[in-house]
């Protein structure tokens, strides 16, 4: 570790790291990308770890998507994770491909930031001389920039995803609409919630993916839904408040039209199945 | 690249390495200079390999070209089409994506690693047996897929063999011939070996 913030520190935007290669070993296939330095972090092992501590589970960035999507923890305690890692890529690609990499690589139709937006995820990053034991901490929010682009300096390092863990009671959901099984999601949606006695809905965060530069989160439809019931009417304005709010762009894929209408279809789908989930329900 | 400067990388160990000590603070730290090329020690199907390999040339380059193992095949070469796929410590991974020298110190087996000699394995057979190929270019992925889905999946159903192979893909047989092909080769795997 100490040996790869150190090359970090010399080569710095010279230097590309080298996790799973799911996504930058295609960049340089194509020539799209032809990094000078290439640092592989494949045998730094002290990466590569799943912990509980007291209810927050820390994943090391290195660690392989497989291993989570397998991982009892995850299952327990991050469920949400573990339904999500099922949509990325195929079994062959989830065996290389690392949950830090796949942050770090910032696709805005990537499954994982979605998750780490919808869990209010904390993203520990380290650099040379400061070391691993005085990380910055970065949210969310202030990780994910923009289209492929993070808050990580050219010489720092993602080292660990922390996740909170789910309410006892919660309920999750992952779900997306993608051309194939296995491509990346024209639209996606985390959504997870409590529900209270009287069945309304608490505590929710909606994520989306595919429709802006980083996972977008919305208040707006949050708020509405915190405190109701999810009857067929509540759920018709949901559908309805997700397409307006959404500000997808066109692209070969599909058109912003589509992606707002199907936005608001899976915003729908995804809370009716948390809360489904959901403990308080009956 | 001279030939000392080719000696000087030994597989699997770091000693060789090229290092330059780096002085942080108080500390110092040993970091390895960039090199072009490195020698590994490549395990596959069982023998031994070393080869000296550029550091950029992906593990299904050096397959074929380095080691003459061509029944691996490249047909996107960006993590696509499956038609790379290898088993590395028995888990099916695209070689394409991966470079050869981080497959040093690894098991890995190939499309060529599956028959006895002259006798095909029962996931080839089967594909013989159920016509699950025409052109054979996507096949030896597919192979390399199923072999590692059945190990640890014995008794799938159609369901499961459809996402276990939705990572490659074949533009010749629709697909349905292969899921036969690997529903036999499923059966024929759980009969006691004779």
């Amino acid at each position: 570790m100490e040996e790869t913030l150190a090359l970090l520190a010399e080569y710095g935007s010279d230097a590309k790291l080298l996790a799973g290669g799911q996504s930058l070993m295609p960049l340089i296939n194509m020539r799209l990308a032809r990094p000078a330095v290439l640092i592989d972090l494949n045998r730094v092992h002290a990466l590569d770890y799943i912990k509980d501590e007291n209810g927050t589970i820390r994943i090391g960035a290195l660690t392989r998507q497989r291993t989570a999507e397998r991982s009892p923890v995850v299952a327990a305690h991050v469920p949400l994770l573990a339904e999500a890692l099922r949509w990325v890529g195929h079994p062959q690609i989830r065996n290389r491909g690392t949950i830090g990499g796949s942050l770090a690589h910032a696709d805005p139709a990537a499954e994982l930031p979605a998750v780490a937006a919808a869990l209010d995820a904390s993203f520990i990053v380290a650099r040379h001389g400061r070391g691993t034991t005085t990380p910055r901490v970065l949210s969310p929010q202030q990780f994910f920039v923009s289209y492929l682009a993070t808050a990580l300096e050219p010489t720092e390092i993602l080292t660990e995803v922390r996740f909170p863990p789910l309410w006892r009671d919660g309920g999750w959901a992952f779900v997306e609409v993608s051309r194939r099984h296995g491509d990346f999601a024209l639209v996606g949606v985390a959504a997870v919630l409590r529900l209270d006695r009287e069945q309304r809905c608490r505590d929710v965060r909606l994520a989306f993916i595919g429709v802006g530069p980083t996972p977008v989160r919305m208040p707006e439809a949050e708020s509405f839904v915190g405190g109701r019931t999810l009857d067929e009417g509540v759920l018709a304005e949901i559908w309805r408040l997700v397409s307006d709010r959404l500000q997808p762009e066109s692209d070969i894929h599909a058109s912003a039209d589509y992606r707002r209408h199907v936005g608001g279809a899976l915003a729908r789908r995804a809370l009716q199945t948390a809360a489904s989930r959901a403990k308080g329900a009956s | 690249m001279t030939p000392a400067r080719r000696a000087r990388g030994k597989p699997g160990t770091r000693r060789g390495r090229n290092v330059s000590v780096r002085r942080i603070g108080a500390r110092k730290v040993a970091t390895p200079k960039p090199v072009a090329e490195q020698a590994v020690a490549l395990n596959v199907n069982g023998k031994r390999y070393v080869v000296t390999v550029p550091v950029r040339r992906t593990l299904a380059d050096v397959l074929r070209e380095d080691l003459g193992l061509t029944g691996t095949h490249l047909g996107c070469e960006h993590g696509v089409c499956g038609a790379c796929t290898i088993l590395l410590d028995g888990q099916a991974v695209r070689s394409c994506l991966l470079l050869g020298v981080q497959a040093d110190g690894h098991a890995l087996m190939t499309v060529e690693g599956l028959s006895n000699g002259e006798r095909l394995h029962p996931i080839q057979e089967a594909f013989w047996d159920a016509h699950g190929l025409q052109c054979g270019f996507c096949t030896p992925g597919f192979l390399m897929t199923i072999s590692a889905f059945l190990k640890e999946t014995p008794d799938p159903s159609e369901e499961e063999i459809r996402e276990a192979i939705a990572g490659n893909l074949c533009r010749c047989t629709g697909y349905v011939n292969i899921i036969k092909a690997v529903q036999l080769a499923a059966a024929r795997l759980r009969l006691p070996t004779v």
